[in-house]
């Protein structure tokens, strides 16, 4: 059970790394000044559930590896993120969207989580469902707003929409780590949270007179390894004085 | 962070002398001056534009440390450094309202930004090449701006003291986690310690000059210091840093690269500070009149951000307006 519970957990704290450091590219450089300090908000509370995560798989490993050791000591091939939160940020419109769709989905995951029958994940989820709700919030006005704005705001809008779609499916499949750990009660199942993240998805989309598309073809590959081009660049950053300086504190 | 606001500063005023007199003496009672009260429009002039340089400052100053966000070497430093660079946007964002209170938008503000009409410190012309860097301008560059902060909590325009009583506390916390992060590199290995090493020889002599010209030279400091905008000199400021700072530097085991640095027993009144060696104001006055080693580059960074994000801003105006039609479209009805 250790060795699903600790895959599962990377899952989920690759997650929020990789998500948390998308967004926080962007700070100092958003649209608006009020963005300049949502955007790094975001991203602290997506890196400090990935914190959490980290230090917990950590423990369920049992061979002394701690946050750092995991968030930055690992070969590409070895993080399991979905390949929604590693997409780059594009514009405005793509990275509100990219957060919409997280939160959206990991609002009720943690919610879910809340009755775990294990602590350590009720006491992460306690934190993480109310940052994620405000990132409904927040992202989901944003939608709105560009949604029903300006013609070229509605135009990027749809285009993102258009984009990251695909991706979706990839937050609500089951690797057999996350099926057993589900089967326990340790985690949520992940398949189980559609319908309410189309709930919120549809409220929003309605009011940001958006349209969502209908998924032939969705990407997946994240899970396993299998990730994008843009991940390596993402790595090389993230990991860079952790390999240029090997073994040391910082 | 500060803001070499007050170089050239136009502080003229065309009001009559009662009027002056008058204002004077409320300034010499302390009485602090609210946005209503009646003030010299050279007063009101010096504020915009010192405040604006301040809030741009806050601004430009995300760039070179949100320079190592995505490289921070392990996750505790980089929720950190993520806070504090917010921090410093918070900065940037109450010192543009405290400048509004006194008839001026953000939106103008910006523009001159951008055209570079209103100036910004020069320490952001700098760049960020190591993570030493990192504690470097927490400890340093912070250091000095909270040294000229701390004065003006008793500014006597209201709204600005105000926002630098909490501006000042953040900063605070700041320098400590800067030096905070450079005992780590110095009780490091070789190379950490030697990356400290480098990173405070390229600081040093930027943070003194972050205080301003020489008294001497600082033409328009008098009428600042008279309407108690400003309550200490350039040198005085910058000698009080330098005093407070060697002791700093040696418990890190790090020098200063100062050759002509040394204890002077005589000096401030007897109780002894740091004789120094000579800035080179060539370099200052090539940075402040735009041609540091960053300034194009951050002026790029502040341009990119602010026309990229432009159809975003109409967006988010247009569907306010937009909501607020159908609301009274839906009252008519």
């Amino acid at each position: 059970m250790s060795q699903a519970l600790f895959n599962a957990l990377l899952e989920l704290g690759d997650d929020h790394l990789i998500l948390g450091h998308r967004v926080s590219e962007w700070c100092g450089h958003a649209p608006l000044l009020e963005e300049d300090l949502a955007m790094p908000n975001m991203a602290l509370d997506n890196i400090g559930a990935s914190r959490n995560i980290y230090t917990y798989a950590g423990e369920v490993e049992g061979k002394g590896r701690d946050e750092d050791q995991l968030a930055y000591l690992r070969l590409d091939r070895e993080y399991k993120n979905c390949l929604l939160v590693e997409r780059p940020n594009e514009d405005f419109a793509h990275t509100m969207l990219k957060q919409l769709y997280f939160a959206a989905f990991m609002e009720p995951y943690w919610q879910a989580a809340l009755s775990s029958t294990d602590e350590t994940i009720r006491g992460i989820a306690g934190k993480a469902v109310k940052e994620m709700a405000y990132h409904i919030r927040h992202a989901g006005e944003w939608v709105i707003r560009l949604g029903d704005g300006t013609d070229e705001s509605a135009k990027r809008m749809q285009a993102a929409v258009e984009e990251m779609t695909p991706y979706v499916e990839e937050l609500f499949t089951m690797s057999a780590d996350a099926k057993a750990c589900a089967e326990k009660g340790i985690l949520p199942d992940r398949e189980a949270l559609r319908a309410q993240w189309s709930q919120t998805i549809s409220n929003i989309f309605d009011q940001a007179l958006l349209d969502l598309p209908e998924v032939k073809f969705p990407q997946l590959g994240g899970r396993t390894g299998h990730h994008g081009e843009e991940m390596g660049f993402l790595l090389a950053q993230l990991q860079y004085v952790q390999r240029a300086y090997p073994g040391m504190s910082w | 962070m500060y803001s070499q606001g007050l170089i050239g500063a136009d502080g003229a005023t065309e009001e009559t002398e009662e009027f002056l007199a008058a204002f004077q003496a409320r300034i010499d009672r302390e009485e602090k001056i609210e946005p209503n009260d009646p003030m010299p429009e050279g007063y009101r002039k010096t504020l915009v534009r010192q405040i604006g340089q301040h809030a741009h400052s806050e601004i430009v100053g995300m760039l070179p440390e949100g320079n190592w966000i995505t490289r921070a070497p392990s996750l505790r430093r980089k929720a950190a450094l993520l806070a504090k660079v917010q921090d410093e946007g918070g900065h940037g964002l109450y010192l543009y309202s405290a400048a509004e209170t006194l008839g001026v938008t953000r939106e103008q503000m910006t523009e001159e930004l951008l055209s570079g009409k209103a100036k910004y410190s020069s320490i952001f012309n700098y760049p960020t090449p190591t993570w030493a860097d990192m504690g470097t301008i927490g400890w340093l560059v912070d250091g000095a701006a909270i040294m000229n902060q701390i004065p003006l909590c008793r500014c006597s325009y209201g709204p600005y003291a105000r926002a630098m009583i909490r501006v000042c506390k953040e900063e605070s916390f700041h320098q400590r986690q800067g030096y905070e992060l450079l005992i780590s590199l110095c009780n490091g290995t070789k190379e950490q310690k030697e990356m400290a090493q480098d990173s405070i020889n390229r600081w040093w002599w930027p943070s003194l000059m972050m205080f301003g010209p020489h008294d001497a030279e600082s033409s328009h400091s008098e009428q600042s210091m008279k309407w108690k905008i400003k309550r200490f000199s350039n040198d005085e400021l910058r000698q009080k840093f330098i005093d407070a700072t060697i002791p700093q530097a040696e418990y890190l085991g790090l020098t200063v690269p100062d050759p002509d640095l040394k204890w002077n027993p005589e000096k401030n009144n007897g109780k002894g500070g740091y004789d120094h060696g000579e800035i080179n104001w060539d370099e200052f006055w090539q940075v402040v009149k735009g041609h540091g080693q960053m300034n194009r580059d951050r002026i790029k960074a502040r341009k990119k951000a602010w026309n990229d994000g432009e159809w975003v801003r109409d967006a988010a105006l247009a569907h306010a307006e937009k909501r607020a039609a159908r609301k009274t479209q839906q009252a008519a009805e």
